[in-house]
């Protein structure tokens, strides 16, 4: 066993002969010692109650704990007396090992990083004690709750797929077959094929934990599956054209936007709502946290219907004509919708008029769709381009491409993959990972179908593509489309019934208000500074004067005879001036990084020195 | 008749004793003596006593006749020189009218014994009563007693009598000086003082009492801040737990007992195993100290070599820096530069990108030396060998090489190219105006090897291909400085144009390259037919425009109805731009042009690896650009778009409120307007909001319209200790609900403030609790462990209450 302690892990640089070097460094801090203190040789085993030590602190209460300044390095706080190090043989355990990695395991400080909320780059202005203490101690916490986070990290075992050429093989060359032929058979049976000719061109959804498939095709054909082990949940004809079919929260629900109006129908294929005031939708989108059914319809409204207790929030009118473009972004529940005269506009229930509106193409918006985090856009317009906007409020196009159809139909996967529909063809484009957006220049992976595509999605948690087209159903295999590692508490795609029932409860409880949705969800951590200077000023005129207004310096009367009014008038004159000073100072060094930001922007233009009047 | 003068006299005085005035002490039975009143009266207006006094209207006068006729008698009197028997009998009858009377009495009667000048006395003092050299007479002011009747004069009153004086006898003697000393002794001791009254007593006792109490009460303070700021306060406030001991402290104090653990001990001693304490077998031991030592003696060696080594190489420098020899360091020096341009020719054969780079470098150091004078001969040396030169040739001829090489340093290289010489005309005038005459002077020799020179010949292509990179964005300050002298430019621009045609055939490959990133921002670049769709190809600019038309070279679709609303678009953005304070970044953004948000030509996708994609043939591909073209020329989306924001804008913006009057002042009716001046005076403008978020970004147009919804959600009031609303933005930036924490995490967000046990009794907390000693004379203790606290005024007055 001590062999076993003492031998240098894999990975850690710890060299293999610092028996002596550990000798001479300070004895590390072990968890209990925070409360005792080691005990002599000759005293008896069990806890130490070193007397004089405890009296030492006598002033810390043992119930109120006071929060530590850092966590990442944490370093003994109370110095210990030289006499307490007199026998280092009693720290050692029983078997003598020492622990060669004292102190809690080290966390990387870039996903640490990752998982931190407060924006430190603002500064704040100058606080009291008290305030200043109440921030640092919510820094700390912020600071706790990260690392936590990132090593919790450690639990997230699954990676990413990914497909790789041979040297300079190009990877869109890798057909269906191929990837099939290589991976594993549970893998290789996720690729398939329906046929469905008569039914014509198809839309497909996947429920939000990935394991059912709707799909409705134009000529009334509607069915779900679980598409894993393919067992039919159910499979009708609603004899009528079906424009759109999405899942609700559950798989146990289904939207369905037929010709004239919306329909709900539940797993086993019954009518359980026709709603009439949504008629004429072509585009269905789902808000999962919200529970809002958002659809699209000719008629050129945007209808929030709310499912869980079934009462529309809000339609609101587009005025642009009819829609038939529409995605949600799923970092902040705004609905996009692409309008023929080239723009994007981004709605949110609570608003009458579109947030923002984005001009993209020149000819009309084909497909519009975002990616899961929110921070990419793609759009395809009729003017055969296809372009991915920045959504972290510049909105403009990071990339372009022309393609020579045009897509008419786009999707993102959970890790970013964006996927476009031309014709018959799909192309799936990579970016560098997570995060990062999809280069256009070489396609991930192409593939062809038995007809023009009419529905795309990626499914969650697998790396498989659905592409609904007019040949029926066809499951592609995209190795590194979707999120390796699930959250089994909220979308649990093995999950039985009683765990989905138990979840519904959960998730109707935590339910979003829909007037919450708006483009930036962390305005809710900011304070409504409108209202707050309203109220401010309405005080100010209730009292008479500023109750926070820092108060005239008042100098204090000196004793004997030292305070003649001359004095005070002299005092008081001086901290005005210096007061006036100060501010002097602050406006002149504002000047003055203007002026040096200036001369940098002329600096910094395409010839910077002085010597360019020599080049001709 | 005497003896009721006398009464009268007696009743005069008895209200000038107490004296406050006539009127306020009027006796108890409201009606005055007339008389009484009369002499109050009278002493007010003392200067006058006989015109008073002869004013018979008087009220107080109607009294009894005799007083009358007394008066009259009195007034007989000083009308005539009387004698002093005269005024002896009239004397009482003075006294009821004057006050000079009584005054002059005592001399009077004095004045039988001095006689005639004592009689002189009075008659002045009578003649000076009418008023002309009236002397000045000693006056009274108030009534004493010491007036009497007998021949006590009031003189000298105003001395105090010492009690020394009495003791004084006509001859000083010595036995009286103690006494006189003991006498002194006794009047210098002071009395003592009053007691302070009650209330103030009171008042310092107060205050001593406070300040003992805070004192007592402050040891709590840390307690409390403990408290208040703790994390989590579980009541009823319990002492230490006895800590649980970590097993291996159990552990190390267990021995074996049974025959079994005895066994197996012995068995581990048997193999050496370490059991208790040590933790290798001492085999492993010596073979990690083996290992460690020669280790350290490695390493020790290979430090040593490295110190050493170091040592050489710096004593190397030193030696080497402080050499004088002009003549090596010459040798020196060109033995670096040879090796440079060796190394040069390699890079540039291996790398020409990296020789590019270094070959710039080399040219800025070259302008260094340029710029620094250094070969213009106005150095020390220079100045030195001038006045040499007359004499020494050597030194003529080194002067003579630095000239040249000043010559050829300074001289400019003129471009070889046709265009110019084609246009040299307007080229050279424009030139002129440009360029310093300096410069000019040199410009004739074209042939000089100078490598910087020959560069700048080649880059306008250069140019060309870096204005795709939007960091350098040659393109604005351009602007910026020819918004005057537009003339020019366009002149420049041509030159560059026609000459960016002319290679355009070897350049379009290298563009093409360096195209395969997107290019962001590009303004002037004339998009390569071939390669955009037609759709997109509109010229940017019209002065792009015209000199296209003008060059005749390139064909090009124009729609002039729609480029113009683009030229809007683009005035509205130039407009901010000329602003010379906007920060640099904010340029930056405001390059961004809506047309080439929309028109920049994109990579199409040729590469679809897939063979099932036939790619479309040149024809075909024209062809449906064409019919995409058409399509689409009816609708401007941009147009459109723009006309929508500018509609936005303006609805956002603030409205100005006109309060004029029309016809208020001035001529109204029908058709006439109130003068801009007064509508000038009466509008009240609205302030300018905040500046719009999409202000720099043409292609967007955000509400800013505020959302009533979310703000209903938001925090409206700051809670108490924050004074600014970013402080407290701060603390609720982390979120605590589960979803977005690890289990711990959000328990330990989540703990209440307080936890109290069930069925306990909390108890207020008590001195012990917290480590203090608890006693009943803590507040006496505390006041004598610092007795300084109180302040020494405080002191003084417990002193002073004290003896009270």
């Amino acid at each position: 066993m001590g062999e076993m302690e003492t031998a240098p892990k894999p990975g850690r640089d710890v060299p293999p002969k610092k028996d002596k070097l550990q000798t001479k460094r300070k004895k590390p801090r072990r968890y209990w010692e925070e409360e005792t203190v080691p005990t002599t040789d000759g005293a008896s085993p069990g806890p130490p109650c070193n007397k004089k030590n405890r009296e030492l602190r006598p002033q810390r209460p043992k119930n109120a704990h006071i929060l530590k300044k850092s966590r990442i390095s944490k370093q003994p706080q109370v110095p210990k007396k030289p006499r307490e190090w007199k026998n280092p043989e009693s720290q050692r355990s029983l078997s003598g090992a020492q622990d060669p990695f004292p102190g809690p395991a080290p966390v990387p400080v870039e996903v640490v990083q990752k998982f931190c909320r407060i924006d430190k780059s603002r500064k704040l202005p100058r606080s009291k004690a008290k305030t200043r203490s109440r921030l640092e101690v919510a820094e700390a916490e912020e600071e706790e709750t990260s690392i936590k986070a990132a090593r919790s990290e450690l639990l997230l075992a699954e990676e990413p797929g990914f497909l790789e050429g041979e040297d300079g093989e190009d990877t869109a060359k890798i057909c269906q077959a191929d990837i099939v032929e290589a991976v594993d058979i549970a893998s290789a049976a996720k690729h398939f094929d329906l046929n469905l000719r008569q039914f014509g061109p198809y839309r497909l959804n996947y429920s939000r934990t990935g394991r059912h498939l709707a799909f409705g095709g134009r000529r009334g054909h509607v069915a779900a599956l679980d598409w894993v082990t393919k067992k039919l949940m159910c499979e009708i004809n609603v004899m009528e054209a079906v424009r759109d079919i999405r899942f609700l929260h559950s798989e146990a629900l289904l939207a369905v936007a037929q010709n004239r109006w919306l329909h709900i129908y539940d797993n086993q294929g019954i009518e359980l709502h026709c709603i009439r005031r949504c008629d004429r939708v072509t585009r269905l989108e789902f808000l999962p946290f919200h529970f809002l059914l958002a659809t699209a319809s000719e008629t050129g409204f945007l209808t929030y219907l709310d499912v869980s207790v079934g009462k529309i929030v809000a339609a609101l009118n587009a005025r642009a004509g009819r829609l038939d473009v529409m995605s949600q972004n799923p970092y902040n529940a705004v609905i996009h919708l692409g309008h023929s005269n080239g723009t994007v506009s981004l709605w949110s229930p609570a608003m009458k008029e579109p947030l923002a509106k984005i001009l993209c193409h020149r000819g009309g918006v084909r497909a519009v769709a975002v990616d899961s985090t929110g921070t990419y856009m793609a759009t395809s317009g009729l003017d055969h381009q296809l372009k991915i906007f920045d959504l972290r409020g510049t909105y403009q196009p990071l990339s372009t491409r022309t393609l020579p159809h045009g897509a008419g139909h786009l999707a993102f996967s959970q890790r970013g993959l964006l996927v476009a529909g031309m014709g018959d063809v799909v192309n799936i484009w990579a970016g560098q990972g997570k995060g990062s957006p999809p280069s256009l220049e070489q396609p991930y992976l192409t593939h062809r179908l038995s007809g023009p595509v009419h529905g795309l999605q990626f499914c969650p948690f697998e790396d498989v593509l659905g592409v609904g087209h007019s040949g029926g159903v066809t499951s592609m295999l995209v190795p590194g489309a979707g999120e390796p590692n699930f959250d089994g508490l909220e979308s649990n795609p093995y999950r039985s019934r009683k765990q989905r029932q138990e979840w519904e409860v959960k998730a109707l409880l935590e339910k979003v208000p829909a007037e919450l949705i708006c483009l930036d969800p962390r305005a809710l951590a900011e304070v409504d500074v409108i209202s707050l200077e309203q109220g401010k000023k309405e005080r100010i005129e209730r009292l008479g004067y500023d109750p926070e207004a820092k108060a005239p310096f008042q100098p204090k009367p000196k004793q004997k005879g030292r305070s003649s009014t001359a004095s005070l008038v002299k005092r008081k004159r001086k901290v005005m001036d210096e007061e006036h000073r100060d501010k002097v100072r602050q406006s002149l060094q504002l000047q003055q990084q203007q002026q040096q930001k200036e001369a940098k922007a002329k600096s910094t233009g395409a010839r910077p020195s002085a010597l360019d009047r020599f080049v001709r | 008749m005497k003896a009721r003068a006398q009464s009268l006299t007696a009743q005069y005085l008895r209200p000038k004793l107490t004296h406050p005035g006539p009127r306020g002490n009027q006796g108890p039975g409201g009606q005055t003596p007339a008389h009484q009143r009369n002499t109050g009266w009278v002493e007010k207006r003392k200067p006058h006593p006989l015109t008073a006094v002869s004013s018979p209207a008087s009220p107080f006068y109607a009294g009894p006749s005799l007083h009358g006729s007394c008066f009259s008698h009195a007034l007989y009197a000083t009308e005539l020189t009387c004698t002093s028997r005269a005024i002896d009998g009239n004397r009482n009858c003075f006294a009821a009218g004057t006050e000079i009377a009584f005054l002059r009495l005592p001399f009077l009667v004095h004045g039988d014994n001095d006689g005639e000048r004592e009689h002189q006395k009075l008659l002045e003092a009578i003649s000076s009563l009418d008023g002309k050299n009236r002397q000045k007479l000693a006056e009274r002011s108030e009534a004493s007693l010491k007036v009497s009747e007998f021949n006590v004069s009031s003189e000298g009153s105003g001395e105090k009598l010492v009690l020394a004086d009495l003791l004084e006898p006509v001859k000083t003697t010595s036995s009286l000086a103690t006494v006189k000393k003991q006498l002194n002794r006794v009047k210098s001791k002071k009395t003592v003082e009053l007691p302070l009254n009650k209330e103030e007593i009171e008042r310092i006792h107060r205050e001593v009492a406070f300040n003992k109490t805070a004192k007592v009460l402050s040891k709590w303070d840390p307690v409390v801040l403990k408290n208040r700021q703790a994390e989590q306060l579980v009541f009823p406030l319990e002492k230490e737990e006895p800590a649980i001991a970590p097993i291996e402290h159990v552990l190390s104090g267990w021995k074996a007992r049974t025959p079994l653990e005895q066994e197996i001990f012995n068995l581990l001693h048997k193999n050496k195993q370490p059991v208790a304490d040590p933790l290798l077998t001492p085999v492993e031991k010596a073979s990690l100290q083996a290992m460690s030592l020669e280790e350290a003696k490695m390493r020790r060696a290979e430090l040593q070599r490295a110190r050493a080594l170091q040592s050489y190489y710096e004593a190397k420098a030193r030696r080497e820096k402080k050499i004088k020899s002009k003549k090596y360091h010459k040798v020196v020096k060109k033995g670096k530069a040879k090796k440079a341009l060796k190394e040069f020719e390699q890079l540039r054969k291996v790398n020409p990108a990296a020789a590019l780079e270094e070959l710039e470098k080399i040219e800025k150091a070259r302008m260094m030396e340029r710029m620094s004078l250094k070969h213009q001969n106005s150095g020390k040396w220079a100045k030195s060998k001038a006045i040499m030169a007359k004499y020494d040739l050597e030194a003529r001829q080194a002067m003579q090489e630095q000239l040249a090489k000043n010559k050829e340093l300074t001289q400019k290289l003129q471009v070889a190219s046709e265009i110019e010489e084609e246009e040299g005309g307007t080229e050279e005038k424009v030139e002129e105006l440009l360029v310093p005459d300096v410069v000019n002077e040199v410009q004739m020799n074209a042939d000089g090897p100078n490598p910087w020179m020959l560069r700048s010949c080649t880059s306008d292509t250069k140019e060309a291909a870096t204005q795709e990179d939007p960091e350098q964005l040659p393109e604005p300050e351009a602007h910026e400085v020819s918004e005057n002298s537009s003339s020019q430019e366009v002149l420049s621009e041509l030159r560059v144009l026609s000459q960016k045609l002319k290679e355009n055939d070897q350049s379009r490959k290298q563009k093409a390259s360096s195209e395969g990133t997107v290019p962001q921002v590009q303004r002037e670049e004339p998009a390569p037919e071939e390669e955009a769709p037609l759709l997109l190809q509109r010229p940017e600019r019209v002065q792009t425009l015209e000199e296209l038309e003008e060059l005749g070279k390139e064909e090009c679709f124009q729609n002039k109805e729609l480029s113009r609303p683009v030229l809007e678009g683009q005035q509205s953005e130039r407009t901010p731009n000329n602003r010379p304070d906007a920060p640099k970044k904010k340029k930056k953004e405001q390059m961004i042009d809506l047309q080439n948000l929309l028109t920049t030509q994109s990579p199409s996708v040729k590469s679809l690896a897939v063979p099932t994609i036939e790619e479309l043939e040149d024809e075909e591909e024209r062809n449906q650009r064409q019919m995409i073209k058409e399509a689409f020329a009816g609708d401007d989306v941009i147009r459109d778009f723009l006309k929508e924001k500018r509609e936005a804008v303006e609805a956002s913006k603030p409205k100005d409120v006109d309060l004029t009057l029309p016809g208020w002042g001035e001529w109204g009716g029908v058709g006439l307007k109130p003068s801009a001046k007064k509508r000038r005076r009466f509008l009240i403008k609205a302030p300018e909001g905040p500046p719009r978020k999409d202000k720099n970004l043409p292609n967007v147009i955000i509400n800013e319209k505020r959302n009533i919804h979310t703000a209903a959600h938001q925090v409206r009031v700051l809670p108490y200790p924050f004074t600014h609303h970013w402080q407290f933005e701060r603390t609720i930036q982390t979120p605590i609900g589960s979803t977005w924490n690890t289990q711990r995490a959000f328990q330990k967000l989540t703990t209440p403030k307080v936890i109290t046990k069930p069925g306990h009794i909390i108890k207020p907390i008590k001195a012990e609790d917290v480590g203090y000693r608890s006693s009943s004379r803590s507040d006496l203790s505390v006041i004598q462990r610092n007795p300084k606290r109180i302040t020494t005024r405080h002191k003084k007055q417990l002193k002073k209450s004290s003896v009270d």
